[in-house]
């Protein structure tokens, strides 16, 4: 099977230039201004652009254990109507991935079944109780990409350092997922103006910010790779900046969430817009921005967390926190920051594909010959309806329900097969 | 005196919603109702085939009656429906609840729930009016109108007034109801209170002045507002004993010197006397908190007359 995609706007070494693409069976073959071959299948990309497949570091599968809200094939679907073709699932499931057996289930079924590569982050302590540190080694020689007990924190500083130390030991990065439990305490929202506003209890940014800045410490001590998860304040980003002048091996991800709203958005009590770490101020918004364009952060990541109705659309102090984010990110992203001129496609297209695969050292996320087809093609153009038909993920809870975004993503290829099509999208 | 349309199938989750002419209006139809509740036959006709729920995921007895008494004065039909928020959780949500309860034909939802933002969901399932009797600690704007009737009937102009609230501004929703409907009027606010009891960024929110200092706060004041301090708040290790917070924050003879001779004394209830309220306060000629509570009664008619669209 062969596929030619013409005349397309193509991401290349951090430009977009026309360009042809010839895909033989599960690989990119050519890249070149014209490619005179015939092939099996032929797109005319013309107008349209090419990225390489979006891979996302943060992404709640629910499989094992809650499929209700998500599961393996549900949502690497949602990934690939996104443009994703790789990510990385998050071990808070039922169980918890804090095992061999589980890492391979996860891995063995997205290959049987799944729209896109699932890449395993394992949990960091046994049951991501924070207590005592998990199997890593023995998960690491099952595949996982790093270790995380995100969802929670480990609290104690003395057991977060062994972590460190013991998953350094093996090669493992750290994903941190930083809230202090009695700084956080039953915060709903953002500790600031709304929650005083709305009498709701806040999460006060230094909830974040002292464990940042505890891991940070940690982390440079030990000369290890420490990734922190939705960074979303003004101060654990400078926190961060300093650290990597300092030549620490901090990184760390913005959600498209907090790049686009603050804490002014629970003001509709709407509970898709309550999640942790909370949106916060428009300071703190403004300064995730400016540190993803210089790279101080160094990409996006969804956090997609579904829950089912049931359980989202109840009273506010009583959903629980997450939004799903696949299906949205871009042309939430593209809507709400490139189209206005606040951020250039070119580092969006970097901080949705090469810059996270650096981080957990994933295969390149690029268009190049040789390199598997992994690819998306979106028509800027277009507008996606964010109906609740139109979402592919078993849950529904965004903020941008029912909302069209410009960018529309046509279609995907994930090792050269299609994952996604939009039904309106033409082959000739 | 008829309701006007402006009002008709309004919701009253807060007063951000409503204009001061507005909330003027609502205290005018008020004042006619309490009239009712003073002559010996207290009961008109006006909503006479109308229903009203009361729907109480979190118990006050005393603001539930008031609000089942409003309505029976206005000849409505009552249903009430009170459960606990564990219930809620286990059995039945929310949403089934106003699914039952709109089966039954109810015209006016009156709701008490833990949490902000309750009434709003109650008017999403029931697509019916929703007077908020207090959500979380969000708002608690019934309230607040009473509180502010009560000084509109014995000072007459609101504008300029010096009002001081002093407690648990934290977690007081009548505080927040309070500020929204004082500062459209003209009022000019202190909040008074531990700093541990003090949310940020009042000040700039609601246009009040915030003071850590009793006597300090309660300088000049027109109106003088106590709090309950609930006793869970010392154990949550927001301050140490409440001999302490009394000694600082309570409102005695000593320290409401500082407020203006004449002062009216008022205190949402229940109080805790001798703790943030002393009893010669609470029942000096000063004190306004008895009336306050038979005006909670004359504000909640008006709003279900103003909202259901009766006619006097
Ligand atoms: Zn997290």
């Amino acid at each position: 099977m062969t596929t030619l995609i013409k005349n397309g706007n193509v991401y290349l070494n951090g430009k977009f230039q026309t360009r042809d693409i010839l895909i033989k069976k599960e690989k990119i073959q050519k890249i070149a201004r014209h490619l005179p071959e015939k092939a099996d299948r032929v797109i005319d990309a013309s107008g349209k652009h090419i990225f390489p497949g979006f891979v996302d570091l943060h992404v709640h599968l629910r499989d094992p254990g809650q499929t209700y809200k998500e599961d393996i094939v549900s949502g690497t679907r949602a990934a690939a109507h996104g443009g994703f073709t790789s990510l990385c699932a998050m071990p808070n499931t039922d169980p918890v991935v804090d095992n061999i057996a589980t890492v391979d289930y996860i891995q063995r079924r997205a290959k049987d079944l799944g729209s896109a590569k699932v890449y395993v982050i394992g949990a960091m302590t046994k049951k991501s109780e924070g207590l005592e540190i998990s199997e890593m080694a023995t998960m690491k020689s099952g595949g996982i990409v790093a270790v995380s007990d995100d969802g929670g924190c480990v609290q104690n500083a003395k057991l977060m350092l062994n972590c460190i130390r013991y998953a350094t030991n093996f090669g493992l990065p750290l994903v941190v997922h930083a809230e202090d439990y009695n700084l956080a305490g039953k915060g709903q929202i953002h500790g600031g103006k709304v929650s005083s506003r709305l009498g709701l209890t806040g999460l006060p940014s230094l909830a974040e910010e002292v464990i940042v800045s505890r891991d940070i410490m940690l982390a440079e001590n030990n000369d290890a790779r420490l990734h922190i998860a939705h960074i979303s304040t003004a101060r654990s980003i400078e926190m961060v900046r300093q650290a990597r002048e300092r030549g620490a091996k901090i990184s760390s991800e913005v959600t498209p969430h907090h790049l686009i709203l603050t804490e002014e958005a629970c003001l509709s009590f709407d509970t898709n817009t309550k999640m942790k770490p909370p949106l916060r101020t428009e300071e703190d918004r403004l300064a995730c921005l400016e540190a993803l364009r210089d790279g101080t952060i160094d990409c996006i990541a969804t956090d997609h967390a579904s829950h089912a109705d049931f359980e989202k659309v109840r009273e506010f102090d009583h959903a629980p926190f997450g939004i799903i984010g696949l299906e949205t990110a871009f042309s939430a992203l593209y809507h709400h920051l490139v189209k206005p001129g606040l951020l250039s496609l070119e580092r969006l297209a970097e901080a949705l594909t090469d810059a996270p695969a650096r981080v957990l050292d994933l295969p390149p996320a690029m268009l190049k010959a040789g390199l598997p087809a992994d690819l998306t093609i979106i028509d800027l153009e277009q507008q996606t309806h964010f109906s609740p038909e139109n979402i592919l993920s078993k849950s529904k809870n965004t903020p941008w329900l029912d909302q069209k975004l410009w960018g529309k993503v046509l279609y995907t290829f994930l090792d050269g097969r299609i994952t996604w099509e939009d039904p309106d999208a033409q082959i000739s | 005196m008829e309701a006007t349309p402006q009002f008709l199938g309004r919701n009253m989750y807060g007063l951000e919603d409503y204009s001061a002419d507005e909330i003027m209006y609502i205290l005018e139809a008020s004042k006619a109702m309490k009239e009712i509740n003073l002559r010996q036959y207290k009961k008109i006709p006006t909503l006479r085939g109308k229903t009203v729920c009361t729907l109480f995921i979190e118990d006050s007895t005393r603001t539930r009656m008031s609000f089942e008494l409003a309505a029976k004065r206005l000849s409505a039909d009552v249903v009430s429906f009170a459960a606990s928020i564990s219930s809620l959780q286990k059995g039945e949500s929310l949403q089934d609840t106003i699914y039952t309860l709109g089966a039954m034909g109810i015209d006016l939802y009156c709701i008490r729930h833990s949490s902000p933002g309750s009434p709003q969901l109650v008017h999403k399932y029931s697509q019916k009016p929703v007077i908020n009797g207090g959500d979380g600690r969000h708002a608690h704007p019934t309230q607040a109108l009473l509180d502010i009737f009560s000084i509109w009937e014995h000072v007459g102009n609101l504008k300029g007034l010096k009002v001081t609230i002093v407690g648990d501004i934290l977690n007081s929703r009548v505080v927040r109801s309070n500020l929204i409907g004082m500062k459209k009027l003209g009022m000019d606010v202190t909040i008074c209170g531990p700093r541990t009891l003090m949310p940020p960024n009042m000040d700039k929110l609601f246009g009040c002045r915030v003071q850590y200092e009793l006597r300090e706060a309660l300088r000049d004041a027109d109106i003088v507002m106590g709090l309950r301090m609930q006793f869970e708040r010392m154990t949550e290790g927001l301050f140490p004993s409440l001999e302490e917070y009394s000694k600082h924050y309570a409102l005695t003879q000593e320290t409401i010197k500082f407020a203006k001779s004449d002062a009216l004394i008022m205190h949402p209830g229940p109080m805790n006397r001798g703790i943030e309220i002393l009893p010669e306060i609470a029942d000096s000629k000063q004190s306004i908190i008895v009336e306050q509570v038979a005006n909670g009664v004359a504000v909640r008619m008006a709003l279900m007359f103003l909202i259901l669209g009766g006619k006097l």
